[in-house]
């Protein structure tokens, strides 16, 4: 039941460019017309960005098996370091892009460095680790006004320049997921993979078990990083809240109703999830938006429920998928 | 993998519908003849007591002026912060891009107003609060003025001040403590400049210790403060947290003087816990000026109670903001906001008000004390 | 040095109620393995029901506590049943009942928050009793921290003894070590599990009332950091063992406490956070958890 065209890698590799160009001027276009108004604009954007720190997420999670619940943290990191650079140094396109780097860097290294000593642990303890990790950070961020008064403590921090326009948005999610991808598909992909499916055969195949495990944890929360300095540049208003539990939840919510082990899935989900949030609170009434964390509850427990292994467990979009020229049929994709 | 498509079909059907369908009312587009203006407040959550009632000062300026001012008929949307900052940021981007405000009367606490303020003048919507007191409202954190941007109440700066001098002078005490949420601008300026009136009015502050903004468990501070025995506990929090810990205080047995700014200000306010206390306030619905009076029939025939200040200052607030819209005679926010800023002795109940160069009103301070049979008594007036 | 124990005191009344919450937490987590999240929430409608029964029911608070703990072990076992035992039979991942068990507990939050059941403001609670203080040492102690410490010692000394001494207890334990050869046993699973989410709601409903007593407000989302903190408790102490949750519990209260009086409030937060890390670090199954083999 496969369509039959088999394409060579180049020729996917340029159709998917083509698409992925395509979708942007189009996009673009709509925004500039005024057919999506500025508000569902800024909702895109948003969903754009919980996309790539979703992906960092599901590399994390989804692909390792490393249950973090301290995702967030990671996020509020990099938005809090990006919005600082540009804030003190002006808004230009390179102290944006020095704060974009900053902030996924810092992140990856403290994910790297937290990742040292508690990566060890047993999955739930590891999960609560992590989301005592995300308390501490945001504690610290209350007091972040002793570091420097710029960055606002406990009441937030104003003023970052709004650089991030759609474009940055758009291709740095292009680029997250590409980036995921070919990761997953590489050696050291691979090696992760096995480290999640079963940690002691790695081990006794040779695989560094720890170094992956850090390697991918690193990797996973520099993309969150991203994900919290684009936001940083988007929204007028940073507060420690951004590292909270339920931030974290939001993002491990997005990759488990994806589905573990799909990027897709996580895509798919990390837009959709966002728009329906937005949709809902449109939709309703005045006097009943205070359903909306009803509706989000009950819809998240009749999913999970209905569908525990999420909406795409273990299944990738043909495009993400490597090309059938390796020979064997390519799409037993390692599952969840 | 049909499965897959459906998926993205289906996301791609809610991405659709939710850019496609434009709200009612939406595109910025007035006929003409109306303007659209947002109201922002705590219309639940924590400090709900403050927004029901500066919804009720809103509406009723509304209704007294037959929802018109000058030439244009007035719509507003309504919208429900939930006390927190971020909603607050959410609601006044929708309701600029979404809705087509033309000019928002809110928030009402300065930790919300702090973050909707600055969308608002990025946008150039006018924006003018009734209740916020925080000094970097109208002013950035920098103390640049943001020109759309202007209240009708006193500033934490001043009440701060007013507060330290009646615990020096009419009280006679020496000795203070200070208990704040460092999270909230609001209780930060308002610590502070306590602190520096009355250490400048030789007073001595023994204890200062801070809280965040979800705590429930005052008892370790509570103990802190009280081995270092101050007369004066200056409380500078809303209504339900001055509520937990005056408990906290009253079950350590502490002998101090509690003393608050207008967050005190509520019914819910627990009475019995606060009796003997005092607060700095914007008005009392008990002086007998000509304008309060009014005010408070009108207030009390529409919604059977008595108005508290932050009815009386949104009121004074939407005045001032339809008397604006009226003298510019157009739906231009620069030029309802150069209306406003040049607004002269305009007559509102907090008294005659004009604004400074900061969008401030200049205004006495009052003095009010809690009595535990659910009453707010009149002391005194204090020109800062 | 009666402000140290001034301090202990107030330490110790936090301990305590945390102690109560992490009963439960723990008891869950022993049986199925699962990290309750809804936990707190349960003790949430625990406090509301309470509250309602001494105030607008005109119980006598005792009376009030107990139809408080009979409501929620209720509200255990439904949750148990619509949410967890589906996912349970159906043989799925761990994780999504984790992410249902945040979902009951979200809508849970959410659904008190409408103004047709709980609404979503702030409620003075006017406390049944007058607040009686003594000084003992030099240090204030009131009869409600008291009352706190009393009721937690007899309801964990009435757990101990239905763990350790009735047939349901054993029944407990047995499922608990393990589930496929207690049901080969003739033990009814189901039920065992039922039983257990019944008593620990019940004794989160009981912690919620007594958490109102010392600090008298409600609102909806008062569960969330009590429960969070009441959880780390339990894994601090060995995520499975009751003295382990209770000890837990006691360390988290006063090194909030202490941290709160000594060292800054700022930080009280993270301290015991980073407490729990380091302990996790250097004994990964808690203090007095038992290390069971690495989960591959």
């Amino acid at each position: 039941m496969r369509k039959g065209i088999s394409l060579s890698n180049t020729h996917r590799v340029i159709l998917v460019a083509a698409a992925v160009t395509g979708l942007f001027v189009v996009l673009q276009a709509l925004r500039s017309s005024g057919i999506i108004t500025l508000y569902w604009s800024q909702v895109l954007d948003l969903s754009l960005i919980m996309t790539i720190a979703a992906v960092g997420l599901s590399l994390i999670y989804g692909f390792a098996g490393q249950f973090s619940l301290g995702h967030a943290a990671f996020y509020a990191i990099g938005a809090y370091t990006a919005g600082y650079i540009t804030k003190t140094y002006g808004g230009t396109i390179v102290t944006f892009v020095a704060a974009l780097l900053a902030g996924a860097l810092l992140a990856g290294l403290i994910g790297y460095l937290i990742g040292l000593p508690i990566l060890r642990l047993r999955s739930d303890y590891l999960g609560i680790a992590t989301l005592g990790f995300g308390i501490i950070a945001k504690v610290v961020l209350d007091n972040s006004d002793k570091i420097s008064p710029v960055l606002g403590g406990a009441q937030g921090m104003l003023g970052v320049p709004r650089l991030a326009t759609f474009a940055w948005i758009y291709w740095l999610a292009v680029l997250a997921i590409v980036l995921a991808r070919n990761f997953i598909l590489s050696s050291h992909g691979r090696a992760c993979i096995a480290v999640r499916e079963d940690e002691v055969a790695a081990d006794i195949m040779g695989i560094d078990t720890t170094h992956f495990k850090l390697l991918i944890f690193a990797l996973g929360c520099a993309l969150g990083g991203l994900a919290g300095g684009l936001y940083a540049h988007v929204y007028p208003f940073l507060s420690p809240s951004l590292a909270d539990f339920l931030k974290s939840f939001d993002f491990l919510l997005i990759v488990v109703l994806g589905g573990l082990g799909s990027l897709t899935g996580s895509v798919v989900t990390a837009i959709g999830w966002t728009f329906l949030l937005e949709w809902l609170r449109k939709v309703l009434p005045q006097d009943f938006l205070d359903w909306r964390g009803v509706i989000y509850a009950l819809v998240l427990i009749v999913l999970m429920i209905a569908r525990p292994q999420g909406l795409l467990g273990g299944k990738e979009l043909r495009l993400l998928r490597p090309a059938r020229s390796t020979g064997k049929e390519g799409s037993r994709h390692a599952s969840a | 993998m049909r499965r897959v498509y459906a998926l993205l079909l289906a996301a791609a059907m809610v991405v659709a519908a939710g850019c496609g369908g434009a709200p009612s009312g939406s595109g910025g587009l007035d006929d003409g003849k109306t303007i659209k203006i947002g109201f922002i407040g705590p219309l639940s959550g924590d400090v709900k007591s403050y927004g029901v009632s500066a919804f009720n000062g809103f509406e009723l300026a509304l209704e007294q002026a037959g929802y018109k001012a000058g030439d244009f008929t007035i719509e507003y949307v309504k919208d429900d912060d939930r006390g927190r900052p971020e909603e607050g940021t959410n609601l006044a981007i929708k309701q600029i891009t979404q809705d087509g405000v033309k000019a928002i009367v809110g928030s009402v606490t300065s930790d919300v107003t702090k973050a909707v303020s600055e969308i608002a003048n990025q946008h150039g919507v006018v924006m003018i609060t009734g209740t916020a007191t925080a000094d970097t409202v109208t002013v950035d954190d920098q103390g640049k003025r943001k020109p759309f941007v202007f209240r009708t109440c006193f500033l934490d700066s001043t009440q701060g001040k007013v507060a330290a001098k009646f615990a020096l002078e009419e009280l006679g005490k020496k000795t203070a403590a200070i208990l704040y949420d460092k999270g909230n601008p609001y209780t930060v300026g308002l610590a502070e400049a306590f602190k520096s009136a009355f250490v400048a009015g030789g007073g001595q502050i023994v204890a200062e210790e801070s809280y965040g903004r979800d705590d429930t468990d005052f008892s370790a501070i509570v103990t802190k403060v009280a081995t270092a025995n101050p007369e004066v506990l200056y409380l500078p929090d809303y209504y339900n947290k001055v509520s937990l810990i005056g408990q906290a205080v009253r079950a350590k047995g502490l002998d101090v003087v509690l003393l608050g700014a207008d967050g005190w200000d509520s019914t819910d306010l627990d009475f019995q816990i606060m009796d003997g206390g005092y607060f700095t306030a914007h008005y009392s619905p008990t002086e007998p000026r000509e304008a309060v009076q009014k005010f408070v029939q009108a207030y009390r025939e529409k919604y059977g109670s008595d108005p508290d200040s932050f009815a009386a200052l949104v009121y004074d607030a939407t005045n001032m903001l339809l008397e604006a819209i009226r003298q510019a005679g157009t739906d231009d926010p620069d030029k309802i906001r150069e209306a406003l800023q040049n607004l002269k002795d305009f007559p509102a109940v907090g008294g005659d008000l004009s604004f400074d160069a900061n969008g401030n009103p200049v205004k006495d301070v009052t003095i009010q004390k809690v009595n535990k049979d659910g009453t707010f008594e009149f002391v005194t007036k204090i020109t800062p | 040095m009666s402000q140290l124990l001034e301090q202990l005191f107030n330490g110790f009344q936090l301990g305590f109620v945390y102690a109560l919450i992490a009963l439960g937490y723990t008891m869950v987590y022993g049986i199925i393995r699962l990290i309750n999240f809804a936990h707190g929430d349960v003790f949430m409608v625990g406090a509301y029901i309470g509250v309602f029964g001494f105030t607008l029911w005109g119980l006598p608070w005792p009376v009030a506590i107990l139809v408080a703990m009979a409501a929620c072990a209720v509200l255990g076992v439904t949750i148990e049943r619509l949410a967890y035992r589906p996912l349970r039979h159906k043989g799925a991942q761990p994780i999504a009942a984790l992410i249902t068990a945040i979902g009951v507990s979200l809508f849970l939050e959410y659904f008190c928050s409408l103004k047709f059941v709980f609404g979503p403001d702030y409620r003075v609670v006017r406390l049944p009793f007058e607040v009686q203080r003594w000084s003992l040492g030099g240090a204030s102690i009131t009869n409600v921290q008291l009352l706190i410490v009393g009721v937690v010692i007899v309801l964990i000394l009435a757990l101990q003894y239905l763990i350790q001494r009735t047939k349901v207890g054993k029944a407990m334990r047995a499922v608990a070590q393990d589930p496929d050869a207690a049901r080969l046993m003739g033990i009814n699973v189901d039920r065992v599990i039922a039983y257990t989410f019944a008593i620990g709601s019940a004794l989160a409903a009981a912690a919620g009332v007594l958490f109102v007593f010392a600090y008298p407000q409600l609102r909806p989302f008062m569960g969330i950091m009590p429960g969070l903190k009441a959880f780390t408790a339990a894994v601090l102490g060995g995520i499975g063992s009751i003295p382990g949750a209770v000890l837990g519990a006691l360390i988290m209260g006063q090194a909030e406490v202490l941290t709160a009086a000594y060292i800054t409030t700022d930080f009280k937060d993270a301290v015991a956070f980073a407490i729990l890390i380091l302990v996790l670090l250097v004994r990964p199954a808690g203090l007095l958890g038992r290390s069971g083999p690495e989960k591959v």
